[in-house]
């Protein structure tokens, strides 16, 4: 079965993308696997200057799950495209960038330095940040806020596609989902990472220095299949689906529930090339279905 | 023991566990795993996950390499917490992913004079770099520790080489062992380098009295890991001149000049 996948203007060669944040800037990955054999990588969320993130610990083990509060610590655009760009084979898988800013001014300036370059195939607008102050989630719980980073970073990214990846920190994520559809994005991405908490009852202290973080991994895949599905039936973009997926069998339950492609995050801290086997084993097990294509499958779940 | 750099490339197996054998009492086992091709440079680590884990605990656990025999590669492990007691009950032939050789390890030229500090299970790098020292007269170990002695592989280090143990048990026998330590980073300082690895007290202490007295100093860094391969970030430690940087890229060896301790 051919197990490519079209994500609007983007054809990727499967539906396995990385979510960022798990996988540094891909170059890391490189002695564990191709990264030619990905559907997408999507690197670290970019801001304008470099960022020195949170104090430590900044990041929890929790049952099926952890907690982060990195607080995106990057090496700015200027460094990433300088260094580490040119490393990554754009040409034959694309890579997308993932940028965070504090206003929306940073938003549209990240966008517009972005657009320029051929190697990037599409931004991811981060606005579901729970670990920082200024910016992140503030634009992402409200669909005002939303739908106004949309629109300009959609004005400054020239041909580029962009994926907004909303936060389930929400009481409705399907009214973010329509209100950046609206504003002209091109895909959405979801989950970001719930908001958490772990507490040391021997210190009596937070686990983290942050005292908050965001939840991932396997713990959060209902929440996050769940929600991928409501936003699936509400609007008529590409969806990106994320959170806890590590199997195979994880990933065709987003795409039945209307995904067209997916990321994994948290997973990939379990094996370094664990994203890499699951493209084989996605296509195993679509080929075990007896799927001829996944027009067959995306969005088929029976009431 | 070969000296690696930093760049060589590293490799992820799902690798069997050949021999788990308890040592002194009960929380001590040195785990010994199938040796994949690889060499190492002594203070790299690598990252563990057995496959019975499924998706609890999610993380994979750090272990130094402790040494290469025979027996294939021994990981010196403390039972602390749920992953390192389901680590010490896996058993023969059990199927673990390994990956690694992480990090950067001590490098060091074999004729120079080495100072090791080591506390608790922070001896577990210097197992093998000892035992495999062409000039074990030229080491010199001061080791702390807070259990019984019996439970560390010290029988198992050269003849030759200088040791000095220290058991704290109380907080009159902290400062003695603060004081050995000042005596022994003092009367070095010059001589050759000191590789410390332990508690981060310890290395706090040690990185100070080492400044104090210009020793050159190598400081092994223990911290909580989520990937061990510089993605997560969750693994930071504060530099004088880069700032944050992942202890399991940029380090778990740092110059102890350049960490900016954190309260």
């Amino acid at each position: 079965m051919d197990i490519s996948v079209k994500l609007g203007m983007l054809k990727l060669k499967n539906p396995i993308m990385t979510a960022s944040g798990t996988f540094g800037y891909g170059l890391e990955f490189k002695p564990y696997g191709r990264l030619e054999d990905l559907g997408a990588v999507v690197v670290k969320g970019l801001s304008l200057e470099p960022r020195q993130g949170n104090p430590m610990p900044r990041i929890v083990e929790t049952p099926c799950g952890m907690l982060n509060a990195i607080g995106l610590q990057n090496i700015g655009v200027e460094a990433f495209l300088k260094e580490k760009l040119g490393l990554l084979p754009w040409k034959t898988t694309p890579v997308i960038v993932n940028l965070y800013g504090q206003t929306r001014e940073d938003f549209a300036r990240l966008a517009d330095i972005l657009s320029r370059e051929q190697g990037v195939a599409a931004l991811e607008v981060n606005i579901s940040c729970p670990n920082v102050r200024e910016g992140g989630i503030q634009f992402g719980q409200d669909p005002v806020q939303a739908a106004r980073v949309t629109e300009v970073v959609k004005k400054s990214a020239g041909s580029k596609p962009v994926i907004i990846k909303l936060s389930p920190n929400v009481s409705d994520v399907t009214v973010i989902a329509r209100a950046v559809e609206s504003a002209g994005a091109d895909a959405i991405s979801l989950i970001n990472t719930l908001g958490g908490m772990a507490v040391d009852i021997y210190t009596r202290k937070p686990c983290l220095a942050n005292k908050f973080g965001g939840l991932s991994g396997p713990a959060i895949k209902p929440v996050a299949l769940k929600m991928v599905h409501e936003v699936c039936k509400k609007v008529s973009l590409p969806v990106i689906g994320l959170g806890g997926i590590s199997s195979a069998r994880d990933v065709l339950e987003f795409i039945l529930v209307g995904a067209s492609a997916v990321q994994v995050g948290t997973a990939t801290f379990t094996r370094p090339d664990r994203v890499f086997s699951l493209v084989s084993e996605v296509e195993k097990l679509a080929m075990e279905l007896g799927l001829d294509s996944w027009n067959d499958f995306q969005g088929t779940l029976k009431n | 023991m070969k000296q690696l750099n930093n760049h060589e490339s590293r490799t992820c197996v799902r690798t069997m566990v050949r021999m788990v054998t308890p040592a002194g009492s009960d929380g001590f086992i040195s785990l010994y795993l199938d040796l994949p091709e690889w060499d190492y440079t002594p203070g790299q680590f690598v990252m563990i996950r057995p496959e019975n884990w499924d998706n609890d605990p999610v993380w994979p656990r750090p272990f130094s390499i402790c040494e290469v025999n025979r027996n294939g590669l021994r990981l010196f492990i403390q039972v602390v917490g749920r992953g390192t007691r389901l680590i010490s009950r896996l058993t023969p032939g059990s199927r673990v992913d390994l990956w690694g050789p992480l990090g950067n390890g001590f490098k060091f030229d074999p004729d120079d004079r080495l100072l090791i500090l080591a506390g608790g299970m922070g001896i577990a790098p210097f197992i093998g770099l000892c035992k495999n020292h062409p000039h074990p007269e030229k080491v010199s170990l001061l080791f702390g520790h807070r259990v019984g002695i019996e439970c560390y592989p010290l029988d198992e280090l050269p003849q030759g080489m200088d040791k000095q143990y220290a058991r704290q048990e109380g907080q009159s026998d902290l400062v003695l062992f603060q004081e050995m330590l000042e005596k022994r980073i003092q009367e070095f300082s010059g001589l050759g380098r000191i590789l410390a690895c332990g508690p981060t007290p310890l290395l706090r202490v040690v990185s100070s009295l080492s400044l104090k007295y210009k020793a050159e100093t190598y400081v092994s860094l223990e911290n909580k890991m989520a990937c061990g391969v510089g993605a997560c970030l969750g693994c930071v430690a504060r530099t004088s001149d880069q700032g944050y940087v992942q202890t399991c890229t940029h380090g778990p060896v740092f110059r102890a000049d350049r960490i900016v301790w954190e309260v």
